[in-house]
């Protein structure tokens, strides 16, 4: 039934280095364990001829086929239902959720079914799945394409969330999702998906960091930044300013929302005494609050400030005229580091 | 559409040239015993809550010939995907007492495993078992088999929009699933009228689903309907709705009163249209049920009852370990440090 794979991977790849955009190193990694795993199918909205609104799945369907990548009617609940019932088949299936907004429909599904089979059946049936959410604001678009839900995946038990950040973690996360023998939400950044100046040199032959942790990915003494997603590179750009003023501020991504990987944030805050969290998430009740407490519970004698956050605001998403306002930028991050440094 | 039937209330039978039926001696005292064997179970559940040793019941009771009566006429390799009424389904599928009634008990949140009986867990959240069935067909088509499956709902669950994403997915996707819905004309105190206007088959066929209607309280029609539409499934014939017309004669539950809410006369009515009652008229008039079977079957249902009510009061009660240790395959760091302290905690209770 199946067409037969094309390793149009290694066709493309003669060395193991390629320079990928987020995109395209989510297309490698999607691609490449399809060919390793012939039960891995992909799911989801217009993700087979078109590739998927934002071109993610493109040429997939051509090569593996229309029945490991499938075009769905539109229905997200119906998308993971399904997806739950191809799971119990054996089969590991990647839906695609075309906006984060559109993630709502599916949510009964996902909270009550994909986080509790395999509670419910004590272990008997496991959830090997992954639902794909390009997620965050900055892209100029109308209501509820723009939401970063994750806050409400992580407060469920029984799914793993994560969300990658650059081209390496894109390819690499990815597939050590689709291999995870739990259900995993991917939130991916939209905004960056096909940044030329993200594009980044992913090694396909090295061993890639573990899936559930998170990554130092600038030292710095005076301040520790903390976020995932699109966030980090907000932060990035944040420390490169602050270090033309003498703020050498350390930058982590988060990488794994649930479960939580804060050791290197607790190992960060020892030194610099100062945490910024930074999403675009609604602060109330969101994964930057369950930082700051954690946080304040293993590091509480070395803070020198109390932790920040720099978050969109309690309101729903706003018209796009008016995102810039909602969205952590940085000169927000700074004025937040300004604030940590004063105290 | 008027619904088939092949053997009315008063145990007449009568031939229907589109549903084939090989009536037998055999076959008709199978689905009689295992439809009696369900409702003394049912019956004996119904007490052990009243009793106080399990939580819940959801009584089958009226509905044992839709269900004895579709799952009797797949094949054992089909899978099942149940709602939560479906006992005496599970129990034509070799699930045992003690399997049935942990949950209701509260010990544990499933009873069985569902790769041994090729029939799923329970499912409370209303319909979202179909689109669960929907995928899992769609497995079974990349797998190539000849393999079906066979989902039940309710007339309530019909009301939920998976329900009808269902029905177009199936529809759209044409996999090998057998939708069997259950209209028991209640949905706790929501009469059929008040949650659909078009009948629930009609409803699927504008869907593009084959459907048909049957008297669900007619065993032999049931059993020959579902024969023949699950061999249509088998053969590529795409996916099908069998509507089976039939009456919740408990309480939705336990915790329900239908007196508030249903005339006396409704049930009386349907007590009359028994399912048991009409197959064993059937049997009397044929004279293929004598004394012996009689009597043996009387004595096996009272020693089902029993042991029903012992496995129940046997059921051991679950370590609280096993909360932490399956919410996922593998363990977090989370997971294993809440565990951990709560155990450290009950232990300086215990010092």
């Amino acid at each position: 039934m199946a067409a037969p794979v094309i390793s149009r991977a290694a066709e493309q790849s003669p060395s193991a280095t390629q320079k990928l955009t987020i995109g395209k190193a989510l297309n490698l990694g999607l691609r490449t364990a399809m060919e390793n795993d012939p039960k891995v199918i992909v799911m989801g909205e217009d993700v087979g001829k078109l590739g998927g609104v934002f071109r993610i799945t493109d040429g997939l369907q051509k090569d593996f086929g229309e029945h490991r990548v499938l075009d769905t009617p539109l229905a997200e609940s119906g998308i993971i239902g399904t997806a739950v019932g191809l799971a119990i088949r054996g089969y590991r299936p990647v839906c695609e959720i075309q906006f984060d907004g559109f993630i709502f429909p599916g949510f009964d599904q996902i909270v009550s079914q994909v986080a509790k089979v395999h509670f419910r059946s004590e272990g008997r049936l496991r959830m090997p799945m992954v639902i794909r959410v390009p997620f965050g604001g900055g892209i100029g678009a109308v209501e509820h394409h723009s939401e970063s839900p994750e806050s409400y995946f992580a407060h469920t038990a029984g799914l793993r969330v994560v969300s990658c950040s650059n081209a390496v973690d894109a390819y690499w996360m990815l597939q050590q999702a689709i291999q995870c023998e739990d259900p995993v939400l991917f939130f991916e950044p939209k905004r960056y998906y096909h940044s030329g100046a993200l594009r980044a040199e992913v090694d396909t032959a090295v061993t890639p960091a573990p899936l559930f942790s998170s990554q130092v990915l600038r030292t710095g003494n005076s301040a520790t930044l903390v976020a995932y997603g699109p966030s980090v590179k907000v932060c990035l750009d944040a420390a490169a300013a602050a270090d033309e003023d003498g703020t050498s501020l350390e930058v982590i991504d988060l990488r794994t929302l649930s479960p939580l990987d804060l050791g290197p944030v607790f190992e960060s805050v020892r030194k610099t005494g100062r945490l910024i969290a930074v999403s675009e998430a609604p602060a109330n009740s969101s994964l930057t609050s369950e930082i700051a407490m954690r946080v304040q519970q293993e590091c509480f004698y070395s803070l020198e400030a109390p932790v920040l956050r720099v978050t969109g605001f309690d309101t729903p998403y706003p018209p796009t005229k008016l995102e810039e306002h909602f969205l952590p930028d940085l000169d927000r991050v700074l004025h937040a580091v300004d604030r940590a440094l004063a105290w | 559409m008027e619904p088939v039937q092949l053997l009315d209330p008063d145990g007449r039978l009568t031939q229907d040239e589109n549903w084939p039926l090989e009536l037998t001696p055999e076959l008709c005292r199978d689905l009689y015993r295992r439809m009696r064997l369900a409702r003394r179970f049912d019956e004996q559940a119904y007490v052990l809550q009243r009793q106080g040793e399990l939580g819940l019941w959801l009584q089958s009771l009226g509905q044992e010939a839709a269900q004895v009566g579709s799952i009797s006429a797949v094949r054992p390799d089909d899978h099942v995907f149940p709602s939560y009424r479906e006992h005496a389904a599970a129990l034509c599928r070799g699930i045992t007492p003690a399997e049935l009634l942990v949950q209701w008990r509260g010990s544990r949140n499933s009873g069985w495993d569902p790769a041994t009986y090729r029939f799923h867990i329970y499912t409370l959240v209303l319909a979202a078992q179909l689109p669960h069935a929907t995928g899992y067909a769609m497995g079974v088509q990349r797998d190539g088999t000849d393999e079906i499956v066979l989902a039940y709902f309710g007339d309530g669950a019909a009301s939920e929009g998976e329900a009808n994403e269902t029905f177009n997915w199936a529809a759209t996707t044409e996999v090998p699933l057998l939708l069997f819905c259950q209209n028991n004309q209640w949905a706790i105190s929501t009469p059929a009228h008040t949650q659909t206007r078009t009948s629930l088959h009609q409803r699927a066929q504008g869907f593009g689903l084959e459907a048909h209607l049957v008297d669900g309280n007619d065993i032999l029609a049931v059993h020959a309907v579902t024969a023949a539409v699950a061999e249509r499934v088998r053969s590529g014939g795409g996916p099908a709705m069998i509507e089976a017309q039939t009456y919740r004669m408990a309480g939705h539950s336990t915790s329900d009163d239908p007196d508030r809410y249903r005339d006396a006369s409704e049930l009386d009515s349907w007590k009359t249209r028994d399912p048991i009652h009409r197959l064993e008229r059937l049997l009397e008039e044929r004279g293929w049920m004598n004394d012996g079977f009689r009597a043996d079957l009387e004595a096996e249902c009272e020693v089902f009852a029993n042991r029903t009510s012992q496995e129940c009061k046997q059921l051991p009660l679950q370590d609280v370990s096993t909360l932490f240790n399956t919410v996922l395959a593998e363990p977090t760091p989370l997971l294993t440090e809440e565990h951990r302290r709560y155990a450290e905690l009950v232990a300086s209770f215990a010092e």
